[in-house]
């Protein structure tokens, strides 16, 4: 079991308090993962030329990688710290950013990379993770949210979701998967490289290939379809929105609501009854097998 | 057993103030017959869950898991949607939600009536044993997956693997089935049915569906026995 909840806010009145609403998300589904929580935040897109890098890592200096990301690149921003993850806009691509740091820091953790996407998140119970991340003072135009209940693999920070799926890309995911050892191989040998031995980890890699090979996201979801064997209800945040899929036999739940001022979705009703205007969203459970989606070309 | 007194004011129970415990423990410990209105409940699970005595309770919002399960006597009515397993395992009683149900719902309800006017989802009365279930709108795929007893009544459609693995329970299904299940064929609908159907809506209140418009689904009886013919089927 675990907890899966998304917020898209429809309006700019809602995006300054998008932290606080995921974190009453999060409280309401801590009790389907109460080993790691996590989050992504889509926010103050990087300007042109620039992208956003979150890393993670264990007594780093932050400042002092700022300054060499500033040295190394055209410019770099002074460290957002949270908790133990540091976000940085430099001013280069990012494939070039993460090629430095693997070649300079390669025990520092890249949680996320992209224009607007941080991801954040932590081993412990998901309400430590909302404090100790300020997650309610968090804005944003939509983000993302998981609570972990572990089974197939240990409780570790690099185990937690949501995963990076590519630039500006994540996935949470509740369920398990069963054939993601052999699955992880296939994708090896293409080049994807891997952190954890993950089953969700398999599932985020899957995506990211299918897209690197030119699929659309719809392609890539409905891809999961055929390749992925297990039970699964995926939620993929995205530059523009988000994007929903349950497995045929859709054991793992998932509701969906919609207002004029944002869209939801969650693992239970509760975590978006929390929400303003709930009682008067239209509600409604995402049908087995089919892909739902919000915000404009969710990848180009 | 005796309904409420029709002149007794119901008891409000607002959950955003009292835990669901508490509302339950009030409805177990009563065994004569009150009129409960339960206010904010937001999701939450296992609400008026084991009721034993001929209450009338009336739920304003959405609930979660196990709404009204194991229900004995009670009349438990749903403005809202529920999540999964609404009335799972009823015994007696009634219990209607006027929103849409998650999966499972009615699953092994031994008696009663479960009634729910939008639609349910996957599993809508998995093994069912003898209660009536009527839904308004569709149901989902593995619907009365190895239903004994009873019967579904369903206004709407039916999705994939209709009745996979049925005993005797009785399947009406007035739209399309998207396919049926092991085991599971389409039956003739003889008088008796149609005035079972009429029964059953009537019953449900549901009075715009006319009965002769559903198709009647039942056990084949192959499975019943072991044969080796049968063994993918298993």
């Amino acid at each position: 079991m675990c907890g899966i909840a998304g917020l898209y806010t429809k309006s700019p009145g809602l995006q300054d308090r998008l932290g606080e609403h995921l974190a009453r998300m999060l409280e309401q589904l801590a009790f389907r993962g109460p080993d790691s929580a996590g989050a992504a935040f889509y926010r103050a897109p990087a300007p042109p030329g620039s992208c956003k890098v979150s890393l993670c890592g264990d007594e780093v200096d932050w400042e002092a990688i700022g300054a060499e990301l500033a040295d190394a690149f055209e410019g770099a921003s002074p460290p957002r710290v949270l908790a133990t993850h540091a976000v940085f806009v430099v001013e280069a691509e990012a494939a070039e950013v993460q090629a430095w740091l693997a070649q300079e820091h390669p025990t520092l953790r890249l949680m996320s990379a992209g224009s607007s996407i941080e991801i954040f998140k932590a081993a412990g119970a998901p309400a430590d993770f909302i404090e100790r991340f300020a997650i309610e003072r968090l804005d944003g135009s939509h983000a993302l949210g998981h609570t972990r209940m572990a089974t197939e693999s240990r409780v570790t920070t690099e185990h937690s979701h949501p995963f990076s799926t590519g630039l500006d890309l994540c996935l949470v995911h509740n369920g398990s998967l069963s054939n993601h050892n052999r699955l992880r191989r296939r994708l090896r040998s293409e080049g994807i490289h891997f952190q954890t031995d993950n089953d969700s980890e398999v599932a985020a890699g899957y995506l990211t290939w299918r897209l690197r090979e030119g699929a659309s996201l719809e392609q890539a979801l409905e891809g999961c379809l055929e390749d992925l064997d297990g039970f699964y209800t995926f939620a993929v945040g995205t530059a523009d929105g988000f994007a929903v899929l349950r497995d045929p036999i859709a054991c793992k739940p998932a509701v969906m609501a919609e207002t004029d001022e944002w869209v939801a979705i969650a693992s239970e009703y509760r975590a978006i009854a929390v929400l303003p205007g709930a009682q008067n969203a239209v509600t409604w459970e995402p049908e087995p097998g089919r892909v739902y989606s919000w915000g404009t070309a969710p990848v180009a | 057993m005796p309904a409420p007194d029709a002149t007794q004011e119901a008891l409000s129970i607002d959950l955003a103030s009292d835990s669901v415990r508490a509302l339950n423990q009030r409805l177990h410990e009563s065994m004569e017959p009150r009129r409960v209105r339960v206010l904010h409940p937001a999701g939450m699970h296992s609400i008026a869950v084991g009721l034993d005595a001929a209450h009338e309770v009336e739920i304003d919002g959405h609930v979660g898991y196990y709404c009204a399960g194991m229900n004995k006597l009670a009349t438990v009515r749903v403005r809202g949607n529920c999540g999964v397993g609404v009335a799972e395992n009823m015994m007696s009683g009634r219990v209607v939600v006027e929103g849409s149900a998650s999966q499972s719902a009615g699953a092994t309800a031994r008696g009663g009536m479960l009634v729910v006017h939008g639609d349910a989802s996957a599993r809508c009365a998995i093994s069912l044993k003898g209660a009536e279930v009527v839904v308004r709108g569709s149901v989902g795929h593995m619907s009365a997956f190895m239903a004994q007893r009873g019967s579904l009544v369903v206004c709407g459609d039916a999705g994939d693997a209709l009745g996979d693995s049925l005993y005797e329970a009785r399947l009406y299904v007035r739209g399309s089935v998207a396919s049926l299940g092991a085991d599971c064929i389409e039956k003739e609908l003889r008088e008796e049915h149609l005035t079972q159907l009429q029964e059953l809506l009537a019953k449900a209140e549901i009075d715009d569906v006319n009965p002769a418009e559903f198709r009647r689904y039942g056990s084949a009886r192959t499975l019943y026995n072991f044969h080796v013919d049968n063994l993918g089927s298993y």
